[in-house]
């Protein structure tokens, strides 16, 4: 089963890393760690929790984005998103990524 | 809004009449560019000094012929990014041989004051409080300038030329 | 090469601690976003996809090798071991942190190095020709009036918020490898009837999204006049550019919508305007100071051809394949120029790592006088090489997989970062050339295609120059899907055009295809010795579409 949910991403001020909005409302490096909603609203309030932080100088330009949770794993909708959440394509070494290597899908 | 002129925070002996509002008596009035166009006659008669407030997209050739009837041009940064004014300025000083004051007002923040002082403004209606008590610091970061401009610091060419004749005549 | 004199060096120092100041201010809060933005932008440091990304400016793009190992250190201590050569002549780094920037500027400012200008709304890195200095046909070093507009440019007080960016290029060769036309401003030097050297003035040329190649305002500007004319055409802009709309905000939108001679002429009216007595005026004694780190090096006396390096082009058909694509002429008999190609088969093309940085340092010492330049389509060329040394010297490339015999080849290609790295861009760009290279790689195939540019875009804004490519490839979104454009018959050189879009766009897994029935139809279709672009010119878009599409 493949639902469609919705997830805040921003970067980091400090060192511009990549982060997701967690359920205890920290930002974390994994997108497994991200909290995912499902209803407008949630993802609404969800986003105005994110936007909190760039006033606390913890983040820039927090947005909501698409993902597909596919047994509990959730897949980034979009390519961008894709490599955001993992690194460059062309240098598996770099990035999220790094840490974990992981089979970059082609688009389909 | 404080003003910065001559590097201290002072009062503003300005006072800005709306396109509507009666023209007060006994006191240096800035008045728009409308109100200038339609009220020319009226304002000349007017026995305190006169000043203009443009907008960024009225150049100065605007009001060229009536230079000599202002005391003040106040040239606007609706936002610190749109950077017309600094052009408008170094036209009024340069080619037009304007001796008045020339004040920022809008969008004047700190980082900008440097290159709006070399450009010919003399005045600044600063935004920020902090920006005002910054005010030295903010012109003290740069102490080398490439080019020539409207304010007195000496550009680097003329340093270097200064180095060669000193050389020259040793 | 230039020298810092204290004003120089005072001004960079000067400069890096009021962006720490900035940095600072940033984190404390006193700067939101919005106000920082512009501010660093104004030194290079944007936010990509991943990370920070800061651009270094590599001024007209000569480096010593003590700034080649600089960079090399920075790549080491502050990101990931790497950096990227851009289309601008600077290098990029993908992963500094926000709180170092100001330590690797003071690092950078130590060799006479910064990123003042890299980005912003601004006067941006002034651009030359790689071959500056050494090409037999110069009438004089542009690397000269580069390094005059450098100065006047740097922190330029009127014009540091403009409508736009504006970008400027000198060539001082009739042969343009500066791609000049396709610049705000594209300076030519030029020798006038009287024999006296100046300016041919070229303006509102670009890419991006409204592509155009610049017309000529000024068939000769004299040297003393040159920055109080580029201080008429930027003040021109300045005020009446088009802050209304992004899209529309670059100086070439003006000059189009004005039109090219009544554009010229509001220049030449600006252009009495400024007093040309004054400061603006270049006196001879500084044309002369600058001229003079141009000067040519301690030449040797040198046999025109050198037996041992024939002998060894004979004896190694690798070796003499890499000197018929990646060695140039040389104006002094007995050296010659040398191509350093930064895209080997299947790799990023312009990344090279802080390890190559260093070998790369070490051979500019050891055979090109320690310099080197970066060129606008991201390989480095040696400028000074005794033709004796060449064998060496291909033989330490060889060793650090820099001697890459492609230049100017099919798999030379030019890419963007795109959407591996950008915040702007709606595709990759990397893996399609890495996937071309590989398809087409070296030797004779290659050889048998010859010269043909191809030039990849992750996006509209062009960074990719895939409108003057021989063949352009732009990266587009399609609801989340890549897809890529083709275009034919670009050129960058001077005789510049921009090329025709080929038809609807291609999938990722069919590009590559694509690209193959073009060269094939090229081959084709070429007569005797004709490059693609000269084929192309001559038997025009059709041939090629109806092969792309005629399955379909």
């Amino acid at each position: 089963m493949a639902t469609p949910a919705q997830a805040v991403t921003a970067n980091r001020l400090n060192d511009g890393e990549v982060v997701y909005l967690d359920a205890a409302g920290n930002w974390a490096e994994s997108l497994d760690e991200s909290k995912f909603v499902t209803d407008k609203a949630e993802a609404q309030q969800l986003l105005e929790q994110g936007e909190k932080s760039v006033d606390d100088r913890v983040v820039l330009d927090p947005y909501l984005f698409d993902v597909t949770i596919e047994n509990g794993v959730a897949i980034p909708v979009k390519k961008r998103e894709h490599i955001r959440a993992n690194g460059p394509t062309v240098r598996l070494d770099l990035g999220k990524q790094a840490a974990e290597p992981v089979e970059f899908k082609k688009a389909s | 809004m404080p003003l910065v002129k001559d590097g201290r925070v002072t009062d503003d002996s300005w006072t800005a009449v709306g396109d509507d509002d009666q023209r007060p008596d006994g006191c240096s009035i800035i008045v728009s560019l409308e109100r200038w166009q339609k009220d020319r006659e009226d304002l000349r008669k007017c026995n305190q000094p006169l000043g203009i407030r443009l907008k960024s997209d009225q150049p100065p050739s605007l009001i060229e012929e009536d230079l000599g009837h202002f005391g003040l041009i106040a040239l606007e940064f609706p936002v610190y990014k749109d950077g017309r004014a600094y052009s408008y300025a170094r036209r009024l000083r340069d080619e037009m041989g304007y001796k008045g004051e020339i004040r920022a007002v809008g969008n004047v923040l700190r980082d900008q004051f440097l290159f709006m002082l070399r450009c010919g403004f003399d005045s600044f209606e600063v935004q920020k409080e902090k920006d005002v008590a910054a005010w030295k610091d903010a012109l003290a970061e740069m102490s080398v300038f490439y080019q020539p401009g409207a304010d007195t610091r000496t550009p680097v060419l003329s340093l270097r030329q200064r180095k060669i004749a000193a050389k020259k005549s040793t | 090469m230039y020298r810092y004199d204290e004003f120089d060096q005072q001004l960079v120092n000067e400069r890096v601690e009021q962006f720490r100041g900035q940095v600072a201010r940033r984190l404390s809060g006193e700067l939101e976003e919005d106000e920082f933005k512009p501010l660093r932008l104004m030194n290079g440091l944007y936010l990509q996809l991943h990370a920070y990304m800061l651009r270094v400016a590599i001024p007209y793009g000569t480096l010593s090798s003590k700034q080649m190992r600089m960079l090399a250190h920075i790549a080491r201590k502050y990101d990931r071991d790497y950096g990227h050569f851009t289309t601008r002549q600077n290098i990029q780094y993908n992963w500094p942190k926000l709180g170092d920037v100001p330590d690797i500027l003071k690092d950078l400012a130590t060799v006479e190095m910064h990123a003042i200008q890299t980005s912003g709304n601004c006067i941006r890195n002034v651009t030359s020709d790689q071959y500056a200095g050494v090409a037999a046909d110069e009438i004089e070093d542009p690397r000269i009036a580069s390094e005059i507009i450098r100065q006047w440019s740097t922190l330029h007080p009127e014009f540091s918020f403009l409508p736009r960016k504006f970008k400027i290029a000198v060539t001082g060769s009739p042969h343009d490898r500066a791609a000049i036309k396709v610049h705000d401003i594209g300076l030519i030097i030029v020798r006038n009837d009287k024999g006296e050297v100046g300016f041919e003035v070229y303006v509102g040329g670009g890419q991006g999204r409204t592509p155009m190649v610049g017309p000529r305002i000024r068939e000769f500007l004299p040297k003393n006049e040159l920055l109080a004319y580029l201080e008429a055409i930027l003040r021109v802009y300045n005020e009446l550019g088009r802050r209304d709309n992004l899209y529309k905000a670059r100086i070439k939108i003006l000059v189009h919508q004005t039109g090219a001679e009544k554009f010229a002429q509001m220049v030449e009216d600006e252009f009495a305007k400024i007093d040309k007595t004054g400061e603006l005026n270049l006196p001879n004694d500084e044309i002369e100071r600058i001229t003079a780190y141009f000067a040519d090096p301690a030449y040797k006396e040198l046999p025109t051809i050198s037996a041992d390096f024939q002998a060894k082009k004979s004896e190694d058909p690798a070796f003499a394949a890499w000197v018929a694509n990646n060695v140039a002429e040389h104006k002094v008999p007995g050296y010659a120029i040398v191509n350093i190609s930064l895209k080997p088969i299947g790799g990023i093309p312009g990344d090279a790592s802080a390890d190559q940085m260093d070998a790369i340092a070490d051979l500019m010492q050891k055979y090109s006088m320690d310099e080197i330049r970066v060129t606008h389509e991201q390989n480095l060329t040696l400028p000074y090489v005794e033709q004796g040394d060449l064998y060496d010297l291909w033989q330490s490339l060889k060793a650090h997989d820099l001697a890459t015999a492609n230049i100017s080849q099919i798999t030379d290609i030019i890419a963007c970062p795109g959407l591996d790295y950008c915040n702007l861009a709606n595709a990759r760009s990397i893996p399609l050339a890495q996937e071309i290279s590989e398809r087409f790689g070296t030797g004779e195939r290659a050889d048998a295609i010859g010269e043909l540019k191809i030039k990849i875009s992750g996006c509209i804004n062009a960074c990719g120059h895939h409108h003057v490519g021989h063949i352009g490839i732009l990266g587009v979104d399609k609801k989340g899907v890549e897809f890529y454009q083709i275009t034919l018959g670009g050129s960058a050189d001077e005789n510049a055009s921009l090329g025709d879009i080929v038809g609807p766009a291609f999938t990722e897994d069919k590009v590559i295809d694509a690209i193959e029935t073009i060269v094939d139809t090229y081959l084709d279709k070429k007569q005797d010795g004709e490059k693609f672009l000269e084929t192309y010119r001559r038997v025009g878009l059709a041939p090629f579409k109806e092969t792309l599409y005629a399955a379909g």
